[in-house]
């Protein structure tokens, strides 16, 4: 039974994926590629490509891809209710704890602990994701001198903008992609 | 009452489908989006419920922002308002991949996506160093010195030594609890 099989490899996917989209990446590919061979390598390495092309969380775009390759739009439904269910139940539970219980005081000091570590977590994404942006590489290269200067120059003209003119971020990520589009085409 | 609980649910659900139609380059996109729709236009939650819903999300199973969405629609309007926003956030990847996978292949090499997106991936680190830089203004407006060493000790330890998520969370949270602890009976004496 193929929708049965999706919804629990999904399931196990979702499951075991802490962290976000690249901790998912090599679940995805054991259960898709190894054990069930509905994607080839190279089939994967696109879904990579284009999941990170289009928005949208990796897994739920894998699994979009995945099931309607082997069982159409019903597969890529079932694939994803399986990806996002273990996510369903157990976040809703926290947050039941979390709403019940945050006024206590012991529980006011952790989460003010925890804050600033979020904050160290999603500075450490920006970092990675602006050496990809600027260096196309997920690493920084041991030349710097390799950086893109059309890549630098829309990364600090949307940062200028962003806080000058506190613009909507969703505009800025259009508005620094259709500088791409004119930049990168004219250089 | 019936008609603003309506417009309540609409409001969440149109608010996470367009967020998640827009959150290219990785989960973390959806904080600046998060923070911009529910802290500063619709004021439905606080700057620090977000930064303890986005701890919660980051430390359970599955996608940060699937997380994250039934985390404001749970806080919302209960567990059918988590119900809508998860509805909300799946809507739009379930759509762009059906279409692109028919021609996945024309879409990957097509010169001008490339571009687009090339571009865009510069857009989303400047959208997520604007959002950093205002979070960390705060902390250190705060003049709390143990929150400034562990934001400087949780950057050191996940950029640099690529510790899990998850032992730093663990340890921040426990120092938290001690902190606040040791302040209980400071205050006691």
């Amino acid at each position: 039974m193929i929708y049965l099989e999706l919804f629990w490899s999904y399931f196990q996917i979702g499951l075991f994926s802490i962290g976000g989209g690249y901790a998912a990446m090599p679940l995805i590919q054991h259960q898709v590629v190894e054990i069930h061979s509905w994607l080839t390598m190279t089939q994967f390495a696109d879904i990579v490509t284009i999941a990170e092309m289009t928005p949208g969380p990796i897994a739920i775009n894998s699994a979009t891809f995945v099931g309607t390759l082997v069982a159409g739009v019903p597969g890529a439904i079932i694939a994803t209710i399986g990806c996002i269910f273990p996510s369903c139940v157990i976040v809703m539970t926290l947050a039941y704890i979390y709403y019940r219980f945050r006024g206590l005081s012991v529980m006011q000091g952790i989460l003010a602990g925890l804050r600033p570590a979020v904050v160290a977590m999603i500075a450490s994404a920006g970092i990675t994701l602006f050496i990809n942006a600027v260096y196309g590489a997920s690493a920084l290269p041991s030349d710097l001198t390799t950086i893109n200067p059309i890549s630098l120059v829309i990364f600090i003209g949307a940062l200028i903008v962003l806080r000058r003119w506190k613009v909507n971020p969703i505009k800025a990520m259009i508005g620094a992609g259709a500088a791409g589009l004119i930049l990168f085409s004219i250089f | 009452m019936e008609e603003s609980k309506k417009s309540t649910y609409a409001k969440l659900f149109f608010s996470v489908f367009k967020l998640s139609a827009c959150t290219f380059g990785g989960g973390y996109v959806i904080v600046p989006l998060m923070r911009k729709r529910f802290v500063e236009e619709l004021g439905w939650i606080e700057e620090q419920e977000m930064l303890d819903m986005i701890a919660i999300a980051q430390s359970s199973p599955g996608p940060i922002a699937v997380n994250a969405s039934i985390l404001i629609g749970y806080h919302v309007a209960g567990i059918p308002g988590a119900l809508l926003t998860v509805l909300g956030t799946v809507t739009p990847p379930l759509i762009t991949i059906s279409i692109i996978s028919l021609f996945y292949q024309a879409f990957r090499d097509n010169a001008i996506v490339n571009l687009v997106m090339a571009g865009m991936l510069c857009g989303v680190a400047a959208v997520i160093f604007d959002v950093v830089i205002d979070m960390v203004k705060q902390i250190i407006d705060r003049k709390r010195i143990l929150h400034v060493l562990v934001l400087i000790g949780a950057f050191v330890a996940v950029r640099f030594f690529s510790i899990n998520i998850i032992i730093i969370i663990l340890v921040c949270g426990v120092i938290g609890a001690l902190d606040s602890l040791y302040k209980l009976k400071a205050v006691e004496k």
